[in-house]
């Protein structure tokens, strides 16, 4: 991290637990069903917390499952018809994380 | 892609107090009770949050601000509006009521001095101590007995005497002590001692034994003559400062142990630079201040001005503290150690002390009770040590008493360090033990910032100063 940085001792047990992927580890541990990677739950799809009760597993930055959604993933987000109609929705975003604001209006 | 014109989502800055130590600015964040040092960017990131819910775009306008957005999301300063609030880490699910890890045996209810105060034999005591008692060897073993078969997996167990004057009762102590050392060995366990005492039985012999047991002790003593004598009298209304002022200059020369002091602030005695200087010089390691309880109408309550006074004082010695660690030197302003301790662990409490969590207190016959402040109150028994401890209604006094079932507290920021207050205070003023202690929290929330404010100075002035405080955060022990 570097804009905040942990100073009490809860503070930095947590920073340590997520920067070393406590909460990936904590979720490899009880292997429980399979998700896409990049996706939340299934039925909490949106960005509260993840199966850890955490928020460090889930899709984050949220902007990155404007891709994930977009080709590798199942999840039936909004994204643009991009087989026939809008090829090149994404092109003025090559990293969504930096770039999401340039991503335009689609108007079908 | 469409954009949603209808409710986008919004993010908000979750519950937080913010401080600065020198030119550093901090967050605390509730109730996780994390501290972090925030950058510029993610200062301005959480002060457009400040003024409530925004959509993202609006609160960050560079990309090193995205990147502190997200930084805070992670650690839960900042969350989506509405989000429901789970401690990174997950919930603890705790079956039953935890182990006993603390006794606090009431020796006697006699007590050879009449302070004017005092909660035992005051206007304003609970328990019904009708007949004059001494706990008896027998009642002492008991409870040990009990302590260990009720401590669980715990392994390191404490055994506090306290009365009336407890060591009217040393006849009882001195064995005791014996007694449950060799049983927590047995059990393969340890066991600490301490006491509280007026300091006028402190002959020389009872003090060496003191410390060759390594017995901890607090002494309860308000300040120099004039204050001492103002409120800490015999029956005839004699001053005690001059029995006790010798005694305690021979007592702290045999100790190893460091000894605190304890001073009862009434508005008699309002002056705590001249406390805190004279008992210093007496040789105390440490001093802590504790607000008279009472009912408003006693010519001794602390009342309004005298709290907002009280905090002004502490402000005043705080800003020592803080000159002292940044030197290394340790000043023994203990009520401040204590909240510095705590913020530095990161604690963050369910419940306001340990009564009845895994302490209880035990009156001179046996009955077992919240805290030293409630046992022998026919009211609040939780049993007696001979037939065991009333679990299930110790289970229904930890559910009430829980910060979550106190809606008064649930917007307060201090919630996880405060928890409420003190029972016994809330059952004296408002005839509830559960109410929280709302005529006090503005004086706590002040407290807190305050022990804040201290914090961070220190982290920025000497941060090795707060190792100190790493691995002895006592959560149980009792307020006297
Ligand atoms: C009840 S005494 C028992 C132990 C011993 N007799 C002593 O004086 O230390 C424990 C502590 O409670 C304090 N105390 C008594 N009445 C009080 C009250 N109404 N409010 C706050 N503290 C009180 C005393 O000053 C003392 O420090
Ligand atoms: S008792 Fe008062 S100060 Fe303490 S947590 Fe509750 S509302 Fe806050
Ligand atoms: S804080 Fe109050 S209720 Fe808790 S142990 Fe002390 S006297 Fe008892």
């Amino acid at each position: 991290m570097k804009h905040i940085s942990p100073k009490n001792l809860k503070a930095r047990f947590a920073t340590e637990w997520l920067e070393g992927g406590g909460a990936a580890r904590a979720t490899a541990d009880d292997p429980g069903p399979h998700y896409p990677s990049g996706c939340t739950t299934i039925f909490s799809p949106g960005w509260e917390v993840d199966s850890t009760g955490g928020t460090a597993a889930l899709c984050q930055p949220m902007e990155r499952d404007l891709y994930d959604c977009y080709k590798t993933c199942y999840w039936p987000a909004q994204v643009p018809d991009y087989l026939n109609n809008s090829p090149d929705w994404h092109k003025n975003c090559a990293a969504a994380v930096q770039d999401w604001r340039e991503i335009d209006l689609v108007f079908p | 892609m469409t954009t949603p014109e209808t409710s986008p989502t919004l993010v908000e800055a979750t519950q937080m107090h913010r401080f600065s130590g020198g030119e550093r600015r901090y967050a605390f964040l509730v109730p996780s009770s994390m501290i972090f040092e925030l950058d510029e960017a993610s200062e301005r990131v959480l002060d457009r949050l400040a003024a409530g819910p925004k959509a993202p775009g609006a609160v960050v306008e560079t990309p090193e601000e995205e990147a502190a957005l997200r930084e805070l999301a992670g650690v839960g300063a900042v969350a989506r509006q509405g989000a429901p609030l789970i401690p990174i880490g997950g919930l603890q699910e705790v079956d039953g009521p935890p182990p006993i890890r603390t006794v606090v045996l009431n020796v006697t209810n006699s007590c050879n001095l009449a302070c004017r105060y005092c909660y035992e034999y005051g206007d304003d005591r609970i328990a019904e101590a009708e007949v004059p008692m001494a706990m008896t060897e027998e009642v002492a073993r008991q409870s040990v007995d009990r302590l260990i078969a009720d401590s669980g997996e715990a392994r390191d167990l404490q055994v506090t005497f306290f009365g009336g004057e407890t060591l009217l009762n040393w006849r009882v102590i001195r064995p005791t002590v014996e007694y449950a050392r060799e049983q927590a060995q047995q059990a393969g366990k340890r066991v600490d001692f301490s006491l509280t005492t007026n300091a006028t039985l402190l002959t020389r012999e009872v003090s060496q034994w003191i410390a060759d047991n390594g017995i901890g002790v607090t002494i309860s003593v308000d300040g120099d003559k004039q204050f001492q004598d103002s409120m800490r009298v015999y029956r005839s209304g004699m001053g005690s400062y001059d029995v006790i002022a010798p005694r305690i200059a021979e007592f702290l020369k045999l100790q190893k142990r460091p000894v605190g002091a304890r001073v009862t602030i009434t508005s008699k005695n309002l002056d705590v630079p001249r406390i805190f200087e004279h008992l210093m010089g007496l040789g105390f390691y440490e001093v802590g201040f504790a607000p008279v309880t009472s009912s408003p109408d006693q010519d001794y309550a602390l009342g309004e001005e005298g709290f907002d006074e009280l905090l002004d004082q502490f402000r005043d010695l705080a800003d020592d503290y803080v000159e002292a660690a940044t030197e290394g030197r340790y000043l023994g302003f203990s009520n401040l150690s204590d909240l510095l301790g705590e913020i530095h662990e990161g604690v963050s409490k369910a419940y306001p002390c340990g009564a009845g969590l895994g302490l209880v207190g035990v009156a001179p016959g046996g009955e077992v009770g919240l805290c030293h402040r409630f046992a022998g109150s026919g009211d609040h028994d939780l049993g007696h040590v001979a037939t065991g401890i009333d679990d299930e209604k110790r289970a229904e006094h930890l559910q009430k008493a829980h910060i979550d079932a106190r809606t008064d507290c649930s917007q307060c920021w201090v919630r996880s360090l405060c928890s409420g207050g003190c029972y016994h205070e809330a059952q004296v003023r408002y005839g509830d033990r559960f109410r929280p202690n709302l005529h006090y929290c503005d004086w706590i929330r002040d407290w807190t910032a305050l022990g804040l404010s201290a914090y961070g100075r220190i982290l920025d002035r000497n941060p090795r100063f707060l190792t100190r405080f790493e691995g002895m955060v006592r959560v149980e022990s009792p307020t006297p």
